[in-house]
């Protein structure tokens, strides 16, 4: 940063994960989305079925669950940092 | 109603509050400040406890009454706008992040306002956010409590009043007495019923039908409508349902009582599993329960009140003791809820109002007496309110959601990543987001097709972004507290 001090260097860590965050998010939404309206607009005569469950419901909802679960959980283990959180975790530890 | 019912009523509700009174006292023992230990438990939730208060939280009597009972009427549709709320469970931590929790370390920020006034440093940010949060939760803790009574006396067969009583007293002084430690390791053990109470009810409901396909194959013909993702009559439609995710996807890192849990957990490590547990634990419900409702069609139609359709359901299919767990569930929904709004409440008026304003500098001894006490008046008021409900909180609730959103989420998520925004912006934010809210409520409820909240979301969030462009950045001090 420009100003006159440096910026918490941990932030940039935060940042990166609150985005890929919201990537996820986005992810999460458009899954959700086309498969539901993508299969599931047709007339209900002609779905097919997948485990007993209408095909949309069964990718969208089902599918989406797990396979969200699942990337969650992968984001988790392989891109987010271990952080210290103490408000100055170099300088001294003795303050909390 | 049978007796087994009642008996695992009892034995549930006895449960919680001795578990409440027992971690009370470790409440008492702790080192060090006692306002951080009390309202915050002192930053030092594991992953575990976490997810599940955060989801808990979360989680009202609307997952287990209300939703089911629209997704009855409304079939596999509604379930799939109940599937929006899947990324609850990690938005929230995802987005407030880390830079939250070591933020609020820094500033020994303790609640939402602690942290919206160290950052924009403005009484009339804070004056306005207090009064959100006192006149909302007023309401919703209201409306949760007379819900929560209704439950209890279907199941007891008491009356009205006996039910409140017996029901608020014992979240009151468990919350009063123990503060976050106990409220949030009652939510662990509600989530926890919960999460048994969906599984069986699930199974049981898909054999009493006979398999997944016959269920789906009954419903079509009941109403084709109904395996749609529109619903009977077509009335759920796109940009509608879409919006959801806004609502109760995205907008819900803006809710005090859920973001102030970004504040509190011990380390990285418990981020990071609470992130996994809340996705997994949030989803597995709101599509278990939401399911269900939907079936029930199959199995009991034509319900007159369609909120009624979980606990006749469970009655219907399971055994009387297992219903008897299962019809807790709901109540351990109403309950995690209350606990933690209320405490939320008693920090606004005990920290960010009266230790902020007319006592900034109290003893350890007063603020342990005081906390306490307005814990317990808070709850008071609230349990007087429930026995007769004034019009005016009713209405009041029906914002609740959407209003602690418009006046929240944009202040709280721009203040903590853009240092440019100042308070300014985030006054014309606030106004303009809540007064527009209350505008399209009444004049324009489905603006382009969309949900009520979209518009006014949107204008909060573009208002706040000029307003802060065209007036003067914050103060060097304070960009370089929160910054450096």
């Amino acid at each position: 940063m420009k100003k006159g001090f440096t910026e918490d260097p941990r932030y940039r860590i935060a940042t990166k994960e609150a985005l890929l965050t919201i990537f996820l998010f986005i992810l999460n939404f458009l899954w959700w989305f086309f498969f539901a309206y993508g299969l599931g607009s047709r007339p209900p005569e002609e779905y097919t079925y997948i485990l007993g469950f209408p095909a949309w419901f069964f990718w969208s909802v089902i599918v989406g669950f797990i396979l969200f679960s699942v990337l969650v959980y992968l984001m988790v283990r392989f891109l987010f940092t271990d952080l210290p959180l103490e408000a100055r975790p170099e300088k001294e530890s003795r303050q909390r | 109603m049978e007796w087994q019912i009642i008996v695992v009523a009892a034995i549930y509700m006895g449960l919680i509050f001795l578990i409440g009174i027992i971690s009370a006292r470790k409440t008492f023992k702790t080192q060090g400040s006692f306002i951080e230990e009390y309202f915050l438990g002192n930053r030092s939730m594991n992953g575990f406890i976490l997810a599940m208060t955060l989801t808990t939280t979360y989680i009202s009597a609307g997952s287990f009454i209300a939703g089911p009972g629209a997704a009855y009427s409304m079939g596999l549709g509604w379930v799939l706008l109940a599937m929006s709320q899947l990324p609850v469970g990690y938005l929230v931590l995802g987005v407030l992040g880390k830079r939250f929790a070591i933020l609020s370390r820094k500033i020994k920020a303790i609640t939402i306002i602690d942290f919206l006034r160290e950052r924009y440093e403005n009484n009339l940010v804070l004056i306005l956010s207090a009064c959100g949060i006192i006149f909302f939760f007023l309401a919703a803790i209201t409306v949760q409590f007379i819900g929560g009574a209704r439950i209890f006396q279907s199941i007891t067969g008491l009356s009205y009043e006996t039910a409140l009583f017996i029901f608020a007293g014992g979240v009151i002084i468990y919350v009063t007495l123990g503060g976050f430690r106990t409220v949030v390791l009652t939510d662990a053990v509600q989530g926890i019923v919960m999460l048994i109470g969906t599984f069986l009810l699930l199974i049981s409901t898909f054999t009493y039908g006979g398999g997944v396909k016959n269920v789906m194959m009954k419903l079509a013909s009941i109403n084709p409508g109904l395996i749609t993702p529109f619903g009977p009559e077509k009335s759920l439609q796109i940009p509608w349902v879409t919006s959801f995710w806004i609502l109760v996807g995205f907008g819900v890192i803006g809710l005090p009582q859920v973001a102030v849990r970004g504040m509190a957990y011990k380390d990285s490590q418990s981020m990071h599993n609470a992130i996994i547990i809340g996705t997994v634990f949030t989803g597995f419900l709101m599509l278990g329960m939401h399911l269900i409702g939907a079936i029930g069609q199959v199995f009991l139609p034509g319900i007159k009140v369609a909120d009624l359709v979980i606990p006749e359901l469970s009655k219907k299919t399971l055994q009387p003791w297992l219903a008897g767990l299962f019809l807790t569930a709901p109540l351990a929904a109403i309950l995690s809820t209350i606990s933690s709004q209320l405490l939320v409440l008693s920090s606004t008026i005990c920290k960010d109002i009266y230790i902020n304003y007319f006592n900034p500098e109290p003893n350890e001894q007063f603020v342990k007496h005081l906390s306490l006490i307005i814990t317990g008046l808070a709850g008071l008021v609230v349990f007087f309110l429930s026995l007769n409900p004034p019009e005016f909180l009713v209405w009041l609730n029906l914002f609740a959601l959407a209003g602690m959103e418009t006046v929240f989420l944009w202040p709280t998520l721009l203040g903590l990543y853009w240092p440019r925004a100042n308070a300014c912006g985030a006054l014309v934010s606030i106004i303009t987001g809540s007064g527009s809210y209350l505008f399209c409520h009444y004049f324009w409820s489905k603006p382009f097709g969309t949900h009520t909240i979209i518009l006014p979301l949107t204008i909060g969030l573009v208002s706040f972004i000029i307003t802060s462009l065209v007036t003067t950045p914050p103060d060097e001090e304070i960009i370089k507290k929160f910054w450096e």
